[in-house]
């Protein structure tokens, strides 16, 4: 659990503070973090591994094969001061790692932010959701059979 | 972990105790009994029901089971609560059910509460009542039948959804007589304490309501928040809904025990 607490918070501010990067060798002014509304998306919160995964090369000059990390200024967000180190191979970002956070309070209120696009994403599969219950329009007892709940209630745990 | 699920009301109701104890199958056959009996007094659907014979006249409230007063009275007040868009009287016939349920949800919770249990959950027909956890609360999306439209979690949550997914239209608005249609669903999540009898019976309020004044009212209401569901697919919720959204996406949290 607190593992994934980490990875949703560092994909958030990641998300956050890749637009105030000031990368201090990069060349580039971080072309693919303009994806950055994309790395937002629900399923890469909940698979943060993904979330800083470039989708196009940026324009450095720095040849392939050549690991950096830069490390992004403290900015004050609105959660509190995060700190963002961005993995380099060559130009290609290859892991964002969330340096300093903000505090434990704050950082709960980033997460129910991090998750608002949750609720943007297409419709989620209830075998991934991991659910105990379903909340949804009235069934009747012949609906039942056919509903999620009865597959639930019938996985007797 | 221990599950029941009930067929009673025209519907199934369906519990979960995580932390079930000696008494606890002593206290699901109390819970059978007394969803029946509640069944009994107050269905519409039997012409013997207390409900049925005060609607016809034949029975003076007086003489009614003692529930049917204490049930009408909190009819009332979730009609004032409501501005009208709830009553006892959809279609001008006496008919408490969209209070009904939600409190037979809650008399069940009571009773589990009373046997000792403190993790549990309590559905009736897709409307649902937890106590302690987390419990993660999936959503069913109106639309597609069997995927969810967002998956909710938290500790002492009551979740209640009106939709035409199930039934078709057949929330009235009180106002001209006619199926509410501006809606797919409308869930309410109500905070602990809130309790899904008026959980659920504000959630049938609001979906007769329609979009705008349903979350325009729900954000006006303390410890309740709104999840709307369009007949298009688009998505419209309260300011404070994310609090009650999973801290890490819906897919990845591992439930704890007891």
């Amino acid at each position: 659990m607190r593992r994934a607490v980490v990875t949703s918070a560092a994909t958030a501010a990641g998300v956050v503070l890749l637009l105030s990067l000031k990368p201090h060798e990069a060349a580039g002014p971080a072309p693919v973090i303009g994806s950055g509304s994309d790395t937002a998306t629900g399923s890469d919160v909940s698979e943060p591994s993904n979330a800083p995964a470039p989708s196009a090369s940026a324009a450095t000059s720095a040849p392939a094969g050549t690991t950096r990390k830069v490390s992004g200024d403290t900015v004050n967000t609105r959660y509190g001061p995060v700190q963002v180190q961005v993995t380099l191979n060559g130009s290609r970002i290859t892991a964002v790692d969330v340096v300093k956070y903000p505090t434990a309070e704050r950082r709960d209120r980033e997460i129910n932010t991090s998750a608002l696009p949750v609720l943007n994403q297409e419709a989620i599969s209830a075998q991934s959701a991991r659910i105990d219950v379903v909340s949804g329009a009235t069934y009747t007892s012949d609906g039942y059979i056919r509903s999620l709940q009865s597959a639930l209630d019938r996985a007797k745990g | 972990m221990l599950r029941h699920a009930e067929p009673v009301m025209g519907t199934v109701f369906s519990i979960t105790v995580r932390d079930p104890g000696p008494g606890t199958a002593a206290v699901l056959e109390r819970i059978t009994e007394r969803l029946h009996r509640i069944d009994a007094v107050f269905s519409t659907y039997r012409p013997d029901s207390d409900i049925s014979r005060l609607g016809r006249g034949e029975l003076a409230l007086a003489d009614c089971d003692p529930d049917v007063p204490t049930v009408l009275a909190a009819c009332r007040e979730t009609a004032a609560q409501t501005d009208g868009w709830f009553s006892e009287r959809p279609d001008g016939r006496l008919d408490p059910s969209g209070w009904v349920k939600g409190w037979a949800i809650e008399e069940a919770a009571a009773l589990l509460r009373s046997s000792g249990a403190r993790q549990y959950c309590v559905s009736g027909g897709g409307d649902v009542q937890t106590g302690g956890g987390p419990w993660r609360i999936g959503i069913a999306d109106p639309r597609q039948p069997g995927l969810l439209a967002a998956v909710l979690a938290g500790r002492d949550l009551a979740v209640a959804t009106s939709g035409t997914a199930e039934r078709g239209a057949h929330v009235l608005d009180p106002h001209t007589g006619r199926p509410a249609t501006g809606l797919a669903s409308l869930t309410l999540v109500g905070s602990p304490g809130t309790g899904i009898a008026r959980t659920d019976a504000w959630a049938t309020a609001a979906f007769a309501m329609g979009p705008d004044r349903a979350l325009a009212w729900a954000a006006r209401r303390p410890g309740i928040e709104a999840l709307a569901v369009l007949p298009d697919g688009t998505k419209r919720w309260t300011p404070g809904l994310p609090a009650h959204l999973p801290a890490s996406g819906p897919a990845d949290w591992q439930p704890t025990a007891g």
